[in-house]
């Protein structure tokens, strides 16, 4: 089964309560961020911080990503080697422009794996795309490393060099999210959205959401517990969806056990994607705790 | 690991412990703690200060501790940093003690 990653909560990695708290909370991938969100003069005590954590604290199944600085500050290497011997799951490169930024920090990942006996490429990355020049070269990015688990869209920096400002209907980002969706999906990697800064706009988040769903997102960067429901919420598939999903996998397992090359429903043929879209569809109502149900009427 | 210098990390904030080391000139380590939960949980603090020192090789220091309800492992990273900190150490540490 894939691994679901609707909503990746942003926590401080200087923060010690919310570093403790965090396997509380029902995000699917928790990122811990050693980037912007800690003072210049903390970056030594969240790095101390976030690895210990990581040595002695259980968050259960949920991924664990850590934001490092770049290779072109002092912090980087740093950064690195703590968080691969603290055993973190995924390693997010900032502000990522090319394939060999990512081949850059790919090899100081191989090398602390090497020297720490943790198994060469068990260290996940993925890339925060944040600049023109980044979305240009999505494609050659999101195909730079068999690490790579996704790339997500950070949209601060990228709409202050595009020279505007970001808007209610997020019309400045379309051109940025259409080109991640495509380069994610074309090298089968996960697409992921960016923050949504107004934590107490509940009704322009639920839109945002919607919206990159509706384009093809995985799930969008998080930086308040509160905003966790409403994303699983809107990803959650609806009853109808349910029934369909369940109708086309049985139609698909029926063909497959009669030797069928051709899947029909209702007169209707059925190819592989739509036997695709199936297989998430039941895997998102499995997650919110729907799958149960279509389990049961599925007897 | 020598204690060249007074350096403080942490705050004192909620599941945060503020750790500040300062070199000392006699043998050995003083710890001076100050924590809301110190009837319960102080000897377990000193505890977890004086082995991460131990692993540190850091022989003389005096420790100035103000606990805020700290995990173990926050206290660990807070003296560990503090003994970097405190030791002029900036980089290359090592993390597998």
């Amino acid at each position: 089964m894939e691994r679901l990653r609707r909503t990746m909560m942003f926590l401080p990695g200087s923060n010690p309560g919310m570093v403790k708290d965090a396997y509380i909370y029902e995000a699917d991938s928790l990122m811990f961020d050693l980037e912007d969100a800690v003072a210049l003069s903390e970056k030594d005590s969240a790095r101390f911080l976030v690895y210990n954590a990581l040595k002695s604290i259980d968050y259960g199944t949920k991924e664990l990503v850590v934001r490092i600085n770049g290779l072109d500050s002092p912090h980087g290497h740093e950064d690195i080697e703590a968080m691969v011997r603290g055993g973190i799951h995924v390693i997010r490169l900032p502000k990522t422009e090319t394939r060999q930024d990512i081949l850059d920090v790919e090899a100081v990942i191989e090398d602390v794996e090497k020297r720490c006996g943790r198994e060469v490429g068990s260290t996940k990355m993925m890339a925060a795309i944040e600049s023109p020049l980044g979305v240009i070269n999505a494609y050659d990015i999101a195909c730079s490393s068999k690490r790579l688990i996704g790339i997500a869209l950070g949209a601060e920096d990228y709409v202050t060099n595009l020279k505007t400002v970001r808007s209610a209907d997020g019309i400045e980002l379309l051109g940025a999210r259409t080109q991640i969706v495509i380069a994610a999906r074309a090298a089968g990697i996960y697409a992921l959205d960016t923050v949504y800064s107004d934590v107490e706009n509940e009704e322009g988040f639920k839109r945002e959401v919607t919206l990159i769903k509706q384009l093809g997102f995985d799930g969008k960067s998080v930086i308040n517990p509160r905003q966790i429901k409403p994303v699983h919420d809107i990803y959650a598939p609806t009853e109808n969806e349910i029934k369909k999903a369940i109708a086309v996998k049985r139609a698909a397992k029926e063909a497959f056990e009669r030797g069928l090359g051709v899947i029909s429903l209702d007169g209707k043929m059925i190819d592989k994607p739509i036997v695709d879209r199936a297989e998430r569809v039941l895997q998102l109502a499995e997650a919110v705790g729907l799958y149960k149900e279509a389990k049961a009427d599925e007897k | 690991m020598n204690m060249i210098t007074t350096a403080m990390v942490g705050t004192l904030e909620s599941s945060d412990i503020q750790v500040t080391i300062e070199p000392k000139n006699e043998k050995g380590i003083e710890i001076v703690l100050k924590s809301s939960v110190e009837k319960q949980f102080g000897t377990q603090i000193r505890k977890v200060i004086k082995e991460t020192l131990e692993a540190l090789n850091v022989e003389n220091a005096v420790v100035m501790a103000v606990d805020k309800g700290a995990l173990d492992c926050t206290i660990k990273a807070r003296v560990q940093c503090a003994a970097y900190r405190a030791a002029g150490i900036k980089d290359h540490y090592n993390w597998e003690v």
